[in-house]
């Protein structure tokens, strides 16, 4: 593996890409194996000499492992800054924060981008489909590398809120807490639907070649941003677009023609075109796969309460946002209903916001303090001081 | 320790150290939080409102926002030793399925209700002929949350046909000690302005003995 650690505005960061020895590949749901194994992970403070302070972060989507830090690609700050550094409600000077990019990103951890040994070529779609349980199965590989055997707490929103459930489901010994933030435990006809058009987009671009665009020297960048188009409408609201942009124009007047006439529109087209820069279309290609394929009840029978009896002990707080329609409320109450059932004990909030699904990435008073409560009293339950 | 409300104290006396408890309504979490501190009990929140949930999750405590008349039902069966509802059942849209429920839940309820049969409201509606406003009932028949108002009597008769036992009852009132009463006795349904019950079920072995009565309330 390589690693490094340094300290950056006095916190100490850590983390690089874990290698996997041949004798520890990854064992899919599919029953494919993925040898090698790399994961690319970043961590936030210092692992407590008991062992009993790491937090493991779950990214959505589009996320990846630079939680607090600058991004090495964009520049920008680390998608969760607003909730992890000093002071804030996962706190380096007291957490150990794990975050590690799932397994078929693009972010440095091993996925359709990635070098298959056996070829010398990038996967492409020879990478096989991945899901919810094989990321959780490789973040629990990297914390057992790492040598924590407990979680104080797996934290996630969207995607990431669906791979803290699946951890509840399959390592309910290595977690004392559990938050769940616009989350869901499967996914729904119309969340297919959008990932659908998303993927369709990308395929009908003609450089996206089957597959193998890298072999080919392109991109399908169109097919890829228009993806990411249709989807970031389903990460807003409807009320929020309108506070935001109504129906001002760019410029004054109308072009009579297709530009972007609309701010609407224009920051659409930015949303599309700045992510290209940064995400992969095949790696967008398996991981909204993943969350197709997400239905945690499906392997206990269709009874979601069932996957949560291992984890009597564990505390959960499942949090949703009034104004989130691509992962409603209802969602969320079906989680909690299915924690109360197993016998766990559940906090469950519903966040008054405007800002639909996203509000999980902005500055939010109640979200704040209801993370900083919860954690504070699961700190004094794991003797954290 | 000065301020804590009568009924508070009442339940607090009441609940065995370590218990499993779920709090239905349990607004800012004050008396979940007390009974996690004095009796070290495992407490689980259950709270309509925003604001109320919140506070609960700054105090550290399980809470779920959610509805005492429909998401009871979601609680496996003998989840929990006790279930509180205090002062809510009248507000409820089905108490008797709500009343059936906590105790399908937890092996004993404590439940609070204002008696409707209190010599204030049955003056009040006799002198004035209008909707009783007392003080354990204080606001207008138009803004009253309490949609099923009761007397003792007939939330004993409830209890009879629920097949509820009654392990024990206390007569709560503003600034006065609570009182040990036999909520049967008519003259109880006149001077009880307020009533705690702890009721366990009286069939399928009854699942716990019920405490002795000095335990219950000193």
């Amino acid at each position: 593996m390589t690693a490094q650690a340094s300290t950056t505005g006095g916190v100490e960061t850590g983390g690089g890409t874990w290698r996997f020895s041949a004798d520890q590949p990854l064992r899919l749901d599919s029953g494919a194996i993925l040898l090698p194994l790399e994961i690319a992970y970043k961590t936030y403070g210092r692992l407590n000499d008991a062992r009993t302070n790491a937090v493991l972060v779950c990214h959505a989507l589009t996320g990846d492992q630079h939680l607090a830090s600058t991004h090495p690609i964009t520049g920008k700050p680390g998608w969760w800054d607003l909730y992890v550094g000093p002071g804030r409600p996962l706190d380096p000077e007291r957490h150990f924060i794990i975050c590690t990019n799932v397994v078929g990103g693009c972010m440095g951890t091993t996925g359709p981008a990635s070098v298959d040994t056996k070829s010398g070529e990038a996967y492409g779609l020879k990478f096989p489909v991945i899901t919810i349980a094989d990321m959780v199965r490789a973040q629990a590989m990297l914390i057992d590398a790492l040598g924590i055997e407990c979680l104080f707490a797996a934290v996630g929103g969207s995607m990431g809120g669906m791979q803290v459930l699946q951890w509840a489901a399959d390592y309910p010994d290595k977690l004392f807490s559990a938050v769940c933030i616009a989350g869901a435990a499967r996914h729904s006809a119309q969340n297919i639907a959008f990932h659908e058009v998303g993927r369709q987009a990308i395929m009908a671009d003609p450089n996206w070649c089957g597959g193998a665009y890298l072999a080919a020297g392109v991109r399908p960048d169109k097919g890829l941003a228009v993806a990411r188009m249709a989807a970031h409408i389903t990460y807003l609201s409807e009320s929020a677009l309108q506070r935001k942009f109504g129906r001002e124009l760019q410029k004054d007047g109308l072009s009579w023609g297709f530009d972007a006439d609309f701010q609407v529109e224009s920051y659409l087209r930015h949303q599309g075109a700045s992510f290209v820069d940064r995400f992969d279309a095949n790696s967008y290609l398996y991981i909204t796969r993943a969350l197709d394929y997400f239905d945690l009840s499906a392997q206990y029978g269709g009874v979601l309460a069932q996957a949560f009896r291992k984890a009597r002990h564990v505390k959960f707080c499942v949090l949703s946002f009034s104004s989130d329609w691509l992962y409603p409320t209802e969602e969320s109450r079906d989680v909690v209903r299915a924690l109360n059932g197993a016998g766990c004990r559940a906090s469950f909030a519903e966040i008054e916001t405007d800002k639909g699904h996203d509000a999980f990435f902005l500055a939010d008073p109640q979200l704040d303090q209801t993370l900083r409560g919860f954690l504070a009293a699961q700190a004094q339950a794991r003797g954290l001081g | 320790m000065s301020a804590i409300r009568e009924d508070f104290r009442e339940i607090l006396s009441l609940v065995r150290p370590g218990a499993r408890v779920l709090d239905v309504g349990c607004e800012d979490g004050e008396l979940l939080e007390l009974l996690t501190r004095e009796k070290s009990v495992d407490g689980q929140g259950l709270e309509i409102s925003p604001e109320g949930v919140s506070a609960c999750l700054a105090r550290g405590l399980a809470v779920v926002q959610g509805d005492g008349d429909r998401d009871l039902d979601h609680f496996p069966t003998r989840a929990f030793d006790y279930a509180i509802l205090s002062k809510t059942l009248q507000q409820m849209r089905e108490p008797r399925h709500v009343l059936s429920e906590l105790l399908r839940i937890a092996d004993q309820a404590v439940v609070s209700v204002p008696n409707f049969g209190h010599w204030k409201v049955r003056w009040a509606l006799l002198s004035r002929g209008r909707m009783p406003e007392t003080g354990a009932l204080p606001e207008p028949w138009w803004s009253t949350p309490n949609i099923h108002l009761c007397t003792l009597r007939d939330f004993t008769t409830l209890c009879d046909d629920l097949d509820l036992r009654i392990d024990a009852c206390m007569s709560l009132a503003d600034g006065k000690p609570a009182r040990s009463i036999d909520p049967r006795q008519p003259i109880e349904n006149w001077r009880a302005e307020t009533a705690l019950f702890l009721l366990s079920r009286k069939v399928e072995g009854a699942v716990v003995a019920p405490a002795a009565k000095s335990d219950l309330f000193g």
